[in-house]
C-alpha cells in the first residue's frame, strides 16, 4: 500500500495535468448525473407544482409519499431499476443494462421524488399569496402551474441542486444497473470505491477531491441562493 | 382564453369599454351564507350591483366586507346562496371583466410592465397588442418611468398602482377593490383614488370596501353598510353620511365601537 503523503501528492497531479482516465470518470459522471436532473426537473418539477395547486381526495396520502420517496435507498433503487432491465425483466428488450442510459434512469428515479416534494412544497408555500390573484384574472390550473413555476424559479434551482448533489454522490444504484465498467460506466463513486479496494489511492483520493469540491461547491451555490431568496424575496 | 373581437378592439382605447363586457352585470349574491368554525360571517346576504357609479362597502373590522366582495368575486364559495354575473354563475372567462384589486397588492416576480401583460395574456388580449395597452395603463397610472423596474421592489403606493393599472389594463366591466388604500401614505391614497374615479367616469362600476370615513366620502355614490355579515343599509352617500337609520350605523359614524 502506498503511503498516504504519496497517493495525496499523486492524485493533486492527476488533477492538476488532467489525466485522461480522470477527466473521463468525471466527464461521465457529470453527463449521467446532470441528465438524471434533467429529466427528474421535467417529470417533478410539473408534477411538484399540481399536486402543490390542485385540491383533491387523497391529496395528504400523495404528498406523504413524495415525501417519503425522497430518502429512497439507492442500492434498493438500483436493484428495482436492474429487474426492470435485466434480460428476464419488463424492459429486457431495450438493452439498456450495464449502459450509462441505465444509470440515468435510476438516478432520475432516485432523484425525482426529491425534486417533486421540494417543489411541492415550495409552491405550496407560494399558493397562498397568489391565487386568488391568478384566479381573478381568469388563470386556470395549468396557466397557475406555469406561472407558479416561474415565479419560483430561484428557489427552484436550490431544489435542483440539491438533486444533482445527490445524485453524483451516490454509489448504491449505479453500481448495480451500471456495473463499474471500465471507459464504459465507471463514474466517480464506483471508481474510488474500486480503486481503493484495489489500493490505489491515487486515483481514489484524486477523484474524491474531484467530487468533494463539486459536492461543496453546489451546496455552497444552493446556499448562496437561498440566502438571497430570503434577502430580497427574489424580485 | 378567448376574448370576443369587439371586447379586443376596445381594450386597445382605454377608457371605452368592450360590449361583451356587460355580460358580467350585474354582478349579484342572493341568500349568501358562509360559517366557519361554527359562526356565521356571512349572514343572508341579497345584494346586487349594476349599471354605473361607485359603490362603498362600510363597516367595522370584522362586519364581512371582505369576504363579500371575495364571494362577488368568485374567490370563495359560499356555504349557502349562490353569485352570478349576468345571471349565470361566474365563468373563468368572463374574470378579466371584474377586476379585483386586494388590500396587499400581489406582484409577479416580473417588471411592472410585465405585470400588466401577464394580466392582459390571461384575459387573451393577443400579444401584439400587449406592449401598447400596458403601457398606456401604466402610463395613465403616472408610472411610464416605472415600466421597466422589478415590481417588487417599487413601494407600497406604486405596487398598488401598478396592481389598479393592471386590473384596469383588460377594460373590466366592473372593479372590486377591498381597502386598496389602508396601507398607503396620503399623496398614494389621493393617486389611487383618482384612478378609481376616473374608471367610474369611464363607465366601470366600481365596489370599493373601505372603514375610512373620509374616502368613503370622497368617492361614493352610493354607500352599503355591513354589520355582523349583515347588509344593515343602503342608501345613496349623503343621504347616509347626513343620517343612517340604523344604530349601528349612526355609532360607527361618531367612531363608536359598535358591537
Ligand atoms: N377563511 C376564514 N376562516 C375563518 N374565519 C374567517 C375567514 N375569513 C374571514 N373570517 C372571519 O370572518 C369575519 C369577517 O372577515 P372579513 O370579511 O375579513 O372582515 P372585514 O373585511 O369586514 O374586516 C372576521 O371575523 C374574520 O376573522
Ligand atoms: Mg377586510
Amino acid at each position: 500500500m502506498q503511503d498516504l503523503g504519496g497517493a495525496f501528492g499523486e492524485a493533486l497531479r492527476l488533477i492538476v495535468q488532467l489525466d485522461r482516465d480522470l477527466l473521463e470518470i468525471v466527464g461521465l459522471s457529470l453527463r449521467v448525473s446532470l441528465s438524471a436532473v434533467a429529466l427528474a426537473a421535467l417529470i417533478g418539477l410539473p408534477l411538484g407544482a399540481v399536486v402543490a395547486i390542485c385540491r383533491f381526495p387523497g391529496k395528504a396520502i400523495v404528498v406523504a409519499t413524495l415525501n417519503t420517496f425522497m430518502g429512497l435507498p439507492p442500492v434498493v433503487v438500483g436493484l428495482v431499476v436492474y429487474l426492470m432491465l435485466s434480460r428476464a425483466g419488463p424492459l429486457g428488450e431495450l438493452g439498456l443494462l450495464y449502459t450509462p442510459s441505465a444509470m440515468i434512469v435510476a438516478q432520475t428515479v432516485l432523484v425525482t421524488p426529491i425534486v417533486a416534494a421540494l417543489a411541492r412544497q415550495t409552491v405550496e408555500d407560494m399558493r397562498s399569496e397568489y391565487w386568488e390573484q391568478l384566479h381573478a384574472f381568469g388563470v386556470g390550473t395549468g396557466g397557475m402551474v406555469a406561472t407558479l413555476l416561474w415565479e419560483a424559479r430561484l428557489s427552484l434551482v436550490t431544489v435542483l441542486l440539491a438533486g444533482f448533489g445527490r445524485a453524483v454522490a451516490e454509489v448504491g444504484a449505479v453500481i448495480i444497473v451500471g456495473g463499474n465498467i471500465n471507459h464504459v460506466t465507471r463514474v466517480m463513486t464506483t471508481a474510488i470505491a474500486l480503486e481503493t479496494s484495489k489500493g490505489a489511492l491515487d486515483l481514489a483520493l484524486g477523484l474524491g477531491i474531484v467530487l468533494l469540491a463539486l459536492v461543496l461547491g453546489v451546496n455552497g451555490l444552493a446556499s448562496g441562493l437561498r440566502g438571497m431568496v430570503a434577502r430580497h424575496g427574489h424580485a | 382564453m378567448a376574448m370576443p373581437e369587439a371586447a379586443i378592439a376596445a381594450s386597445a382605447v382605454p377608457g371605452s369599454l368592450p360590449p361583451a363586457a356587460e355580460v358580467v352585470l350585474p354582478i349579484a349574491g342572493r341568500g349568501l351564507v358562509v360559517r366557519r368554525g361554527g359562526r356565521t360571517l356571512i349572514d343572508g346576504i341579497d345584494i346586487a350591483f349594476d349599471g354605473h357609479g361607485l359603490t362603498v362597502v362600510l363597516g367595522a373590522n370584522g362586519a364581512g366586507k371582505s369576504l363579500l366582495l371575495r364571494l362577488l368575486a368568485g374567490l370563495v364559495a359560499p356555504d349557502g346562496g349562490t353569485v352570478t354575473w349576468g345571471g349565470t354563475p361566474p365563468q373563468r372567462r368572463h374574470a378579466p371583466f371584474v377586476g379585483f384589486v386586494f388590500q396587499r397588492p400581489v406582484m409577479l416576480r416580473r417588471t411592472a410592465l410585465g405585470n400588466v401583460r401577464y394580466a392582459l395574456k390571461a384575459a387573451g388580449v393577443p400579444r401584439s397588442m400587449r406592449d401598447a395597452i400596458a403601457h398606456r395603463a401604466l402610463g395613465d397610472a403616472g408610472l411610464g418611468d416605472l415600466a421597466g423596474w422589478p415590481a417588487r421592489l417599487l413601494s407600497g403606493g406604486e405596487q398598488q398602482r401598478v396592481a389598479l393599472a393592471r386590473a384596469l389594463a383588460s377594460s373590466p366591466r366592473a372593479l372590486l377593490l377591498d381597502e386598496p388604500t389602508s396601507n398607503l401614505d396620503p399623496a398614494s391614497t389621493l393617486a389611487i383614488e383618482n384612478l378609481v374615479l376616473a374608471a367610474r367616469k369611464a363607465g366601470t362600476r366600481i365596489v370599493l370596501v373601505t372603514h375610512d370615513l373620509g374616502q368613503a366620502r370622497r368617492l361614493a355614490d352610493e354607500i352599503v353598510f355591513l354589520h355582523a355579515g349583515r347588509v344593515l343599509e343602503r342608501a345613496p352617500a349623503q343621504h347616509f353620511l347626513d343620517g343612517p337609520s340604523s344604530g349601528q350605523a349612526q355609532a360607527f359614524l361618531e367612531g363608536r365601537i359598535v358591537l
